[in-house]
């Protein structure tokens, strides 16, 4: 067997458990396909061989004895935002540039006991403030479909890593978009579950009531099995749902009679790519084709989640970001007293977005400005959320473009912060509302870049979205890119 | 004195350590001692991606302490973020409580007039909870930073301005100490750091309405450093009222060498703290059932022991005040006594023998005398009279030292008291016939000589004869 | 007839920012200052929009999703490994992190 590094989870894990090719084969692959290719995507930060073979001999021999899970000996890329023990975590900052966690996230810890593999620590936007993957202290991802192009962000690296086969799978989050924007760039799938169905114990913090951990896959299948592994309470994380997980695969029946989708009037805007635009309704059809309903909604709050969401995220990142400081970990400044050496250490570890929402957050919730900014933003959150509420009386799970526009060209909105915000604005909603959703290609435009389609289901509604998603993959073949 | 026309306004912020095994938010131990970093963890070191879980234990605790100090509990309240920077606190926030506390309201009741006047009451606004930080060892040119300490649950309990003087603010103290102890909530052990304490202090005119400008003293961990602090601090805002200054609103620390207070250099504390709800901790939600569960094993409080021990005893307020100081003394006070008739006199016996063996001792009272049942056995001797008060005390040393029980002891030194009428009889007889001369002088008027009686017959019996008795016996035969 | 509050400050001043960067402990050159200075005013302008909506009777949604693990239990689970915990220390003396003296 060929290009093993082609293969879904799916079909890895079918051929693995049949022994028709070995973990370390499957692994190899992958490492042969970074190290061909990664000096041009520069998708991984850090590389593990010798961890990860290690790994996939341990898998093997798993896999010989029978019934391992389904992950096993499985190669996964990780977002460089998980602490993975003697593995260097970097969130792709100069502030933590040389950090190597003492102890694993809980995902990571249960994929490692579920025999997977970790090939490495990709590429991010610094502590994931950003939509591009250009904020990373370390240069940009590219977009393998085209290199002059952002992968998106902030999980850049790991959705880059997925659609050029640098890997099987790969693990993300998503703040305010950051798995469901890199896959609709990308051209793959990425979930970002309802917040508290999985554990954020061990990932470096940005914004504490938004951020979720979730999947890259190359197919909604793949996610289910993704989903299955990550998903379930935490003892260690107080907001961790203990909501039972289901069996996901169950979802995948192909069936979406009936379905109800609503149609959100307010995600077809003037200023859309109108490629995009075609995609999406363009599955919309397939959908009713296949026995599904659409109906017209409105969520009529939308124009004003992204300016809640940078009050927010931000005011809760100036307080989580408030641990680098140079005294227990990460980068030192030298200086003469205490207060000199986080003065210091802070501008030179911290790049320039980062800055900027340290400082827009902190001015959120200082003395004075509270109550018209951080509280404010969360009534507003309010209002997003009953929207939703409103909506999923109507409807089963709600279907919109996931970004207004395809991959942009590296360096092309980074003169304006307020510019790059903007391309949030159709996954942020989602975020503040608590919400599942996903993102899974659905078209290319003129220059071959993915369109993706998001499904927004509502609380704990990962089953319909899974069931709805791989309906449409039955009738459509994602390209992959040339690279 | 111009002093006198001012009258001092304090109000006290004590931090108190809870007395669980594990830290406030992850499973590190709180036990003090340990080599430095010992006892962290990624969580409690604020390491990157880590989240806090609440130990249940300290809830329960901090709802018994707000019981005992009549607060109303909430059902729902909520952990903030504290935000500053300091090289001590790992995550620069701080997780604590700010707008909806667990416990609101509530007061302190202080003995008045040594226990025999009206309680005073002192008015809590609140008690909160929230993690302690870590420790600065301060170097020649540098500090050095154990998060031993960092995580470790407190308690912040905040006092109206209701105190009117530093002895005051010493007794509020003391019986805050004194309550948390009791219901099991804290040690108490402020040489531990287990109870820190930050004084506002301001003063003003007597008789005026508004409150002066205060200065905060911070950080102290000692009774007498308190009394010291605050005795300074109201002198020295006399000193600047009465020529004519201004005082500034100012955070003080106190030196103790130098026995003053004076200002923090650094503007660290001058903060906006930036509080907001705490997004990685669900909101505490307290069940009635819980609060009522805990208020069925509340111990009997302070107030209340010190009210019985009035009642019940006939123990004047000095005796029970003394008795009541610590929990460990009036628990061994009322262990010692059942199968006592006289209350009062194994009062007293706490209070001179007990209290002086384990003040000299530096030992806890469980360490440093025997056993209550052991002295209360060696009381009812002296009740029966088969040994004297002279011989218990004798008894009551050799028992500190060897262990053994009070029957042993006085069998083995011999301290039985002889009581037997006719034996006693007999020796007084004996000595009377010996001195005929004083007899005659006794019978003449000279009382004085029935105290050289009663020498010559417990000389005779070797110390070991029933005084009582002696004199008993003494009267009837001088009489004759 | 809805009132809506306009907030007072569309703009954030120099001293602001100079401000906000001491509470934030991050130094900041005058190029920085300057670009934040700019940067922030328009996000806050942006962010103004909010003002549009009345929220007087709107409660905040200060979390999402199912509450989890509300406590545990009082149980010591984590043993001594001070190497581990010391091992990312930029600066440490023995047992101990090392910082500049820290003056009250």
């Amino acid at each position: 067997m060929t290009e093993l590094h082609k293969l879904t989870i799916a079909q890895a894990a079918l051929h693995l458990s049949e022994r028709q090719i070995s973990a370390r084969e499957l692994t190899r692959a992958c490492l042969d396909r970074i190290a061909a290719i990664d000096s041009r995507l520069h998708a991984f930060l850090t590389v593990s061989e010798p961890e990860a073979l290690a790994q996939a001999d341990a898998a093997d021999l798993r896999l010989k004895a029978g019934g391992a899970p389904a992950l096993c000996g499985i190669p996964l890329a990780i977002k460089d935002i998980f602490c993975t023990r003697g593995v260097r975590t970097t969130c792709a900052s100069r502030i933590l540039e040389n950090f190597v966690p003492p102890f694993d996230a809980t995902v990571i810890e249960r994929l490692r006991a579920a025999g997977a593999v970790f090939l490495g620590k990709t590429n991010m936007d610094e502590f994931a403030m950003g939509s591009s993957t250009e904020n990373s202290a370390f240069g940009p991802t590219r977009n393998p479909f085209d290199l002059e192009c952002v992968p998106g962000g902030s999980s850049g690296g790991s959705g880059a890593a997925v659609a050029a086969d640098e890997c099987i799978a790969a693990l993300g989050t998503d703040t305010g978009g950051s798995i469901r924007l890199p896959a609709a760039f990308c051209g793959i799938v990425g979930i970002k579950p309802t917040y508290s169905r999985v554990s954020r114990y061990g990932v470096i913090a940005y914004a504490s009531s938004l951020d979720q951990v979730g999947p890259f896959t190359k197919s909604v299948r793949d996610g289910a099995i993704m989903m299955q592994a990550l998903a379930g309470v935490d003892p260690r994380d107080a907001t961790c749902s203990a909501r039972a997980v289901p069996d996901y695969a169950r979802a995948l029946t192909g069936e979406v009679k009936n379905l109800r989708i609503g149609v959100p009037r307010e995600y077809f805007v003037e200023g859309m790519q109108p490629e995009v635009e075609r995609a999406v309704r363009s599955a919309l059809a397939n959908y009713r084709e296949m026995g599904a309903e659409t109906v017209e909604i409105s969520l009529p709050h939308t124009e004003y989640a992204i300016a809640a969401y940078y009050l927010i995220a931000t005011a809760e990142a100036s307080a989580n970001l408030a641990r680098y400081d140079g005294v227990r970990y990460g980068l030192r400044v030298e200086a003469d007293d205490h207060i000199e050496l986080y003065n210091r250490s802070r501008d030179a570890g911290f790049g320039a977005e980062v800055k900027r929402r340290i400082m827009l957050g902190t001015f959120a919730l200082s003395a004075g400005y509270y109550d018209a900014y951080y509280l404010k933003a969360q009534k507003v959150r309010t209002l997003i959320r009953q929207d939703f509420e409103r909506a999923f009386e109507r409807c089963d799970l709600i279907a919109t473009p996931t970004t207004p526009a395809t991959a942009f060209r590296i360096g092309e909105k980074t003169a304006d912060p307020l510019q790059m915000y903007l391309s949030d604005i159709f996954t942020i909603s989602v975020n503040l509302a608590g919400l599942p959703g996903l993102a899974m290609p659905c078209g290319y435009d003129q220059h071959g870049m993915p369109v993706g389609l998001q499904l927004v289901g509502p609380p704990f509604g990962e089953e319909t979205l899974l069931r709805a998603g791989d309906a449409f993959e039955r009738a459509f073949t994602p390209r992959r890119p040339a690279l | 004195m111009a002093s006198e026309a001012y009258e001092a306004v304090i109000g006290l912020e004590v931090h108190a350590h809870l007395n669980t095994d594990s830290k406030l938010f992850c499973g590190c131990t709180t036990k003090f001692g340990a080599p430095p970093n010992d006892n962290v963890c990624p969580v409690c070191m604020g390491m990157p991606g880590v989240l806090p879980v609440l130990n249940r234990r300290v809830v329960e605790l901090a709802i018994r302490m707000g019981l005992a100090a009549h607060c109303e509990i909430a059902r729902f309240s909520v952990f903030a973020r504290k935000s500053y920077f300091y090289p001590d606190l790992p995550k620069g926030y701080q997780i604590s409580q700010y707008e909806l506390p667990l416990c609101q309201g509530g007061y302190v009741e202080l003995p008045r007039n040594g226990g025999d006047g009206a309680p005073h009451r002192i008015r809590l606004v609140r008690i909160h909870l929230e993690e302690d930080a870590g420790k600065n060892i301060h170097e020649h040119d540098a500090s050095l930073i154990d998060f031993n300490r960092s995580g470790v649950p407190l308690v912040e309990i905040v006092s109206e301005p209701d105190l009117r003087s530093a002895a005051e603010a010493v007794e509020y103290l003391h019986e805050l100490r004194s309550m948390l102890v009791y219901v099991g909530a804290s040690d108490g052990k402020m040489e531990e750091g287990g109870l820190r304490c930050d004084c506002n202090v301001s003063v003003r005119l007597r008789g005026a309405a508004e409150f002066g400008v205060k200065t905060e003293i911070k950080n102290l961990n000692s009774l007498r450093f308190v009394e010291k602090a605050i005795n300074y601090e109201i002198k020295r805002q006399i000193e600047i009222i009465e020529s004519g200054g201004r005082i500034m609103q100012e955070t003080h620390l106190f030196d103790p060498e130098r026995e003053v207070t004076r200002p923090m250099r650094s503007k660290e504390f001058a903060n906006d703290y930036r509080y907001f709800p705490e997004p990685d901790l669900p909101p505490l939600r307290v069940a009635p059932a819980l609060i009522e569960e805990i208020r069925a094993t509340m111990p009997e409080l302070p107030a209340e022991r010190r009210a019985r021990y009035g009642s019940e005893f006939g123990l004047s307020g000095y005796e029970v005040g003394v008795l009541t100081q610590e929990r460990e003394v009036a628990d061994y006070f009322e262990s010692m006594i059942p199968g006592l008739a006289n209350r009062k006199s194994a009062a007293n016996w706490v209070m001179t023998e007990v209290l002086r063996i384990v003040n000299e001792s530096g030992k806890s009272i469980g360490e440093a005398v025997p056993p209550p049942a052991q002295t209360g056995a060696l009381l009812k001797l002296v009740e029966e009279q088969k040994i004297s008060l002279n011989a218990a005390k004798a008894a009551f040393a050799a028992m500190v030292k060897s262990g053994k029980s009070a029957a042993a002891t006085i069998e083995e030194l011999g301290l039985s008291q002889v009581s037997d009428e006719s034996a006693i009889a007999s020796a007084c007889d004996a000595v009377l016939a010996a001195e005929p001369d004083k007899v005659a002088e006794y019978r003449a008027g000279r009382d004085k000589l029935f105290g050289f009686f009663v020498g010559q017959v417990m000389k005779a019996m070797g110390g070991k004869a029933n005084p009582k008795v002696i004199n008993e016996v003494l009267r009837k035969r001088l009489q004759g | 007839m809805l009132r809506f509050i306009r907030m007072a400050q569309h703009r954030i001043t120099r001293e602001q920012v100079i401000h906000v960067s001491e509470l934030a402990r991050i130094e900041l050159t005058e190029a920085e200052l300057q670009q934040l200075e700019t940067d922030l005013s328009n996000i806050l302008e942006y962010i103004d929009k909010l003002d549009q909506l009345d929220t007087a009777a709107v409660e905040p949604t200060f979390q999402v999703g199912d509450p989890g693990t509300p406590w545990r239990e009082d149980t010591v689970t984590n043993h001594p490994q001070p190497d581990a915990m010391l091992h990312n220390a930029p600066a440490r003396e023995g047992r101990f992190f090392k910082v500049p003296k820290i003056i009250d």
